[in-house]
């Protein structure tokens, strides 16, 4: 496909005994953003670090931009912009310097000043990057990424650690990069930022890809919800499932909190309050809950996303 | 659904990408090295100040042994050879150690800087800083009444094989420091690099001749590279001759180190 920024397939690689990743398959494309996201040790960095050319896959097939990573040149760097997780700077220069250096190694860089202030960084130009707190570091790992302007950035983990401005000014960079028609490939464990991001999300758990789509996709995946109210205790649960689909299943728990899943939809929830209405029960409280990517992940995996 | 924001003025994010010039990567990554080099308060103090300080010290403190010519023959030959050491052996492994572990070596690797670029951008900043430093010393030493060869003919005629010892010990010294900066945690090296530092300076026949070691001492310094660098250029600008056996001790040194650096540097 010729929008395919990056394309891996059956990718393998293990650390001795520890396999990292087992056989996991992704697709990402120019214009769109896409985010693995995953808990810590799921294999998130070993595959973008593989996909960056740092490591060298078991076995599997990685296409990036057309290439082998493996087998990157100059002219393929140049076309690829790298945002590390940690550090990525000479510990003595001034973080203006490493912007202005990385744009000295590109034929057409992006205005190094410009590009800072629009990150909130033109107040740590003339800081030596050790002094940097970790959200200015991280944001300069992000300026050094895009400066050379390249078709392709990776992004590990663009927004730990940031506070809200910061984070604001990283994701408005981000979709501005998205709609110059950039192939973003991020990872992260945050979800809202999957959700709000990304056009595309994997999630990884165990090397493996556990499921993949548009967050939209993903939510409303199978249809499931619950639809939550109060209402005095002690309500013939069994007599309100008769008046409801099959398939549907109705609890009260705790005391006095009735929760019914199923294909939560506008006739079920019209069902549930004709049933209330012709028993002469207020149900107060009614609450349609519907499933975020947190959710599916925890269907998942089992796992928890954060720490 | 986000609508696209639109871009600053001035900052196009839309893809161009392609490599700066060869060239142009070269003279950005070299003076890059040499900024941070000079504005290394500690680097200065072992690359300019303590070599100019033993210089003066020496020359002024009469503490070298009888019989040997003037103080000053002897004496410029060897902090030349110190200035050597700690530039392309201290300096290069201490800063390289911390490159590496704040991530700067793997930053550039994700660069279109090619590794070639990086590391004959690091040479030629080492080169840079030795060139100021043979200058300062130098002159320095002509200040205080050194002349080799006895007359400007004689001292111009001692350049070429100065010049070769200067670049095979910076090659040597080089390969060294990177060997160290490559295998070991930064905090290591900073050790290391200076503890090796001390002992050459000691064992390196560079402010006191071999000759005051006891033999069985003498006879392992003179396979180190310090003390072929200091001896060598001694030979060469005190007229007695090509000193090829030195030549070989720094030859062997570099090619054995340079081929373990190769093999082990690891840049993250």
């Amino acid at each position: 496909m010729s929008d395919a920024a990056v394309e891996v397939s059956d990718l393998v690689k293990s650390y001795g005994r520890v396999h990292a990743v087992k056989g996991l398959s992704l697709l990402a494309r120019a214009g769109e953003v896409t985010a693995l996201l995953g808990p810590n040790g799921a294999g998130k960095t070993t595959t973008v670090e593989i996909c960056e050319g740092f490591r060298r896959a078991d076995s599997g097939s990685v296409r990036v931009l057309g290439v082998d990573p493996a087998a990157a040149d100059s002219e393929w760097r140049s076309r690829v912009g790298v945002m590390l997780q940690t550090g990525g700077f000479y510990p003595g220069a001034r973080a203006g310097e490493m912007v202005h250096h990385l744009a000295a190694l590109a034929r057409h860089p992006l205005d190094p000043d410009a590009l800072m202030e629009r990150l909130g960084l033109s107040s740590v130009r003339r800081t030596a990057c050790r002094r940097l707190s970790g959200g200015e570091r991280q944001r300069l790992g992000l300026a050094l990424a895009v400066v050379g302007r390249p078709e392709l950035v990776f992004l590990d983990e663009p927004t730990a650690g940031l506070d809200v401005q910061a984070r604001r000014a990283t994701w408005e960079l981000i979709g501005d990069l998205r709609a110059s028609g950039v192939a973003v490939l991020l990872t992260t464990h945050a979800m809202d930022e999957a959700e709000r991001l990304a056009d595309a999300v994997v999630i990884i758990d165990g090397g493996t890809v556990v499921a993949s789509g548009s967050p939209r996709e993903l939510t409303r995946g199978g249809a499931e919800g619950q639809l939550r109210f109060t209402a005095p205790t002690g309500l013939d649960v069994t007599q309100l499932l008769g008046a409801l689909p099959e398939g549907t299943s109705a609890v009260e728990q705790p005391p006095g909190s009735y929760l019914v899943r199923g294909v939560i939809d506008p006739a079920l929830l019209a069902s549930v309050t004709a049933w209330c209405a012709t028993h002469g029960v207020l149900a107060s409280d009614v609450k349609v809950e519907q499933r975020t990517l947190e959710d599916v992940f925890l269907e998942l995996t089992g796992s928890e996303l954060r720490r | 659904m986000t609508t696209p924001t639109p871009a600053v003025p001035g900052l196009d994010l839309s893809p161009s990408p392609a490599a700066a010039p060869m060239s142009r990567m070269l003279v950005a990554q070299t003076l890059l090295e040499l900024r941070l080099t000079l504005r290394r308060g500690e680097s200065v103090l072992l690359t300019l100040l303590i070599p100019l300080a033993l210089l003066l010290f020496f020359s002024t403190v009469d503490v070298l042994p009888e019989g040997s010519g003037p103080p000053i023959d002897f004496l410029v030959p060897g902090v030349l050879a110190l200035a050597v050491l700690s530039t392309s052996f201290t300096g290069l492994a201490i800063a390289t150690g911390f490159e590496r572990s704040y991530g700067a070596l793997k930053r550039l690797g994700a660069s279109p800087l090619p590794r070639g670029v990086l590391l004959a951008g690091k040479t030629l900043a080492v080169l840079g800083v030795e060139v100021l430093q043979v200058a300062l010393l130098v002159a320095v030493g002509f200040a205080l009444g050194w002349n080799p060869g006895g007359s400007t003919a004689a001292g111009v005629s001692m350049v070429p094989a100065t010049l070769l010892l200067l670049v095979l010990g910076t090659a040597c010294f080089a390969a060294l420091g990177l060997l160290m900066a490559g295998a070991l945690r930064a905090e290591a090296t900073l050790a290391a690099a200076n503890g090796m530092y001390l002992v050459f300076l000691m064992l390196g026949g560079i402010v006191f001749p071999l000759s005051q070691l006891p033999s069985a001492v003498a006879r392992v310094a003179e396979l180190l590279p310090a003390a072929a660098l200091a001896e060598g250029l001694r030979d060469v600008l005190t007229g007695a001759g090509m000193p090829w056996a030195k030549v070989v001790v720094l030859a062997v040194w570099a090619v054995l180190a340079g081929l373990l650096a190769a093999r082990t540097f690891r840049w993250e």
